[in-house]
């Protein structure tokens, strides 16, 4: 029964933001919606993939489903807990990557790992252990754990900070756009390390992109997220037509939802 | 039993973080430290201009209150700093998504700034020995003591107060905090008797902390006044930090709400 619960399940989630802007004859608060009505269900031990274009409100309902932002309306449950209620509990089953690193660049990743270690009440030691022993999978050398994070590429930046989200989260991961702005080596090397996480570690896994192709080769099942709606989800054989450019296809998709 | 081991661990992380930011950035500690030490320095010598019979005096009464605006100053502003440094750094969605309550994450940080500002007052008292004898004729340290550990809490309290700025306005609020810290040095008499100052702003003078914590030092250090006589008003400015801590832990938790609300836990400008 419990395995039933999802890992991952937001019901009528809305978020609105508005800013005061300056009219000439004086101030008008505009509104802007970035999230409406999102329903959406991610079963436990799946990679889900968020696909849409930027500002699409990919990172703003990543964000609230992380603690990190209100929502104005609705509810978003982690293995049955309200995040917003039950933030404390929450948090403790999730990590987060973006597509900003998120490290004080001047410490080393061992530094960076014993704070984060910290932060979440583990023992030092072991976080700093399991976080080497797959950086060291992932092709990274002890000695590049020892040297500010600033003097490390981007793409090992975001194994760092991928192997931190592993080593703290529990059960479900929250990567948000963590391939953008990388070479296609990395890229893929990060992408490897993703499906690793879910196969190995089983982690549920949620992932927002605007690369069709990597929705492709790593989701068990995709939505598109246009204008702050969810407009389309399944498995990414139903949404995407076989053979079609990824590109292309996600601008059909988005064209016939327009 | 756990869960409190897990907070003060999370304390720790949070002071030890702060540290080892300090090594890293050692060049910039060492500029901002000489500095602070010349500044402190010069206002001293101003003391030596005074007439002979009142030159020790002038020199101590001067000294004292850099020392003591040091020690104060960097509590504050570390505190109130909090947020601005970990959105220049980019990691406060990493710091503020952790299972770590806000109060402890605080803690680490005014702990922190505790340890950082009796070394950096230290390094400065060193600094001035240089320059200057000191002439303190009957001091009574330990009363000295006791007004510098009361005067913790109440800082640490308008640093929460302060700290809460930034999370309202991204733009602003580290501005905001520079001008409360400037507002405070002018009407506590770091380094004139609060009675100089013009009738209409002298209120502010009872509403400042420092201005009993400068006070009660000087006549702990440049007047002997004994503990006996110390301990109450002590007491005092005490208990005002037992009311601003909470104060400012409940200001803070509810201006991050406010900022989780609108959206401006990330931004950065």
């Amino acid at each position: 029964m419990a395995d039933r619960i999802p890992a991952v399940e937001a019901c009528g989630v809305c978020k609105w933001f508005s800013h005061r802007q300056w009219t000439g004859r004086g101030f008008r608060r505009e509104t802007v919606a970035a999230v409406v009505d999102v329903n959406l269900r991610v079963e436990a031990g799946q990679i889900y993939g968020l696909l849409g274009l930027n500002g699409s409100g990919k990172s703003t309902l990543i964000r609230m489903m992380t603690t990190l932002l209100l929502p104005d309306r609705g509810q978003i449950w982690i293995f049955a807990k309200d995040v917003v209620r039950d933030r404390a509990t929450v948090r403790r089953w999730l990590g987060r990557v973006s597509a900003e690193a998120g490290f004080f660049k001047k410490l080393t990743a061992r530094e960076n790992l014993a704070y984060a270690a910290g932060l979440y009440g583990l023992p030092r030691e072991r976080v700093w252990r399991d976080a080497q022993s797959l950086l060291k999978r992932w092709d990274m050398r002890p000695s590049q754990l020892e040297v500010p994070m600033e003097e490390l590429s981007r793409g090992q930046q975001q194994k760092v900070a991928i192997a931190r989200a592993l080593t703290l989260a529990s059960r479900v991961l929250f990567l948000d756009e963590p391939t953008t702005g990388l070479d296609p080596r990395a890229r893929r090397e990060v992408q490897e390390t993703i499906r690793a996480a879910n196969e190995e570690w089983g982690l549920t896994i949620f992932l927002s992109t605007h690369d069709l192709a990597e929705a492709r080769r790593l989701c068990h099942r995709v939505a598109v997220l246009h204008q702050g709606r969810l407009v389309a989800e399944g498995p990414p054989a139903e949404l995407l037509a076989g053979g079609e450019d990824p590109d292309s296809a996600f601008h059909r998709l988005i064209a016939e939802l327009r | 039993m756990a869960q409190l081991g897990r907070e003060w661990q999370g304390a720790w992380a949070v002071a030890r973080r702060n540290w080892d930011l300090v090594r890293r950035y050692l060049g910039w500690e060492v500029a901002f430290l000489l500095y602070n030490a010349i500044s402190a320095v010069t206002i001293a010598l101003i003391g030596e201009t005074a007439p002979a019979a009142q030159r020790a005096q002038e020199v101590m009464y001067l000294t004292l209150g850099a020392l003591v605006w040091n020690f104060l100053s960097i509590i504050f502003q570390e505190v109130a700093s909090a947020v601005t440094w970990e959105r220049w750094e980019g990691t406060i969605e990493v710091s503020f998504m952790a299972p770590l309550r806000r109060a402890s994450y605080l803690l680490g940080t005014a702990g922190y700034a505790v340890g950082y500002g009796l070394v950096r007052t230290v390094a400065v008292l060193g600094a001035i020995r240089l320059f200057l004898p000191l002439h303190l004729p009957h001091p009574d340290w330990a009363g000295a003591v006791l007004v510098l550990v009361a005067s913790v809490l109440p800082f640490v309290g308008m640093g929460l107060l302060g700290a809460v700025l930034p999370i309202l306005s991204t733009e602003r609020g580290t501005q905001a905090t520079q001008v409360i810290q400037g507002v405070i040095l002018l009407v506590s008499g770091v380094y004139y008797p609060v009675t100089v100052l013009p009738g209409w702003v002298r209120w502010l003078s009872a509403l400042s902390p420092a201005t009993y914590t400068l006070s009660l030092s000087r006549a702990a250090v440049l007047q002997g006044v004994p503990l006996a006589e110390l301990w109450r008003p002590c007491l005092a400015l005490a208990a005002s930090g037992l009311m601003l801590v909470p104060l400012g832990l409940w200001v803070f938790h509810r201006g991050e709400h406010w900022a989780m609300r609108r959206g401006t836990l990330k931004r950065s400008g």
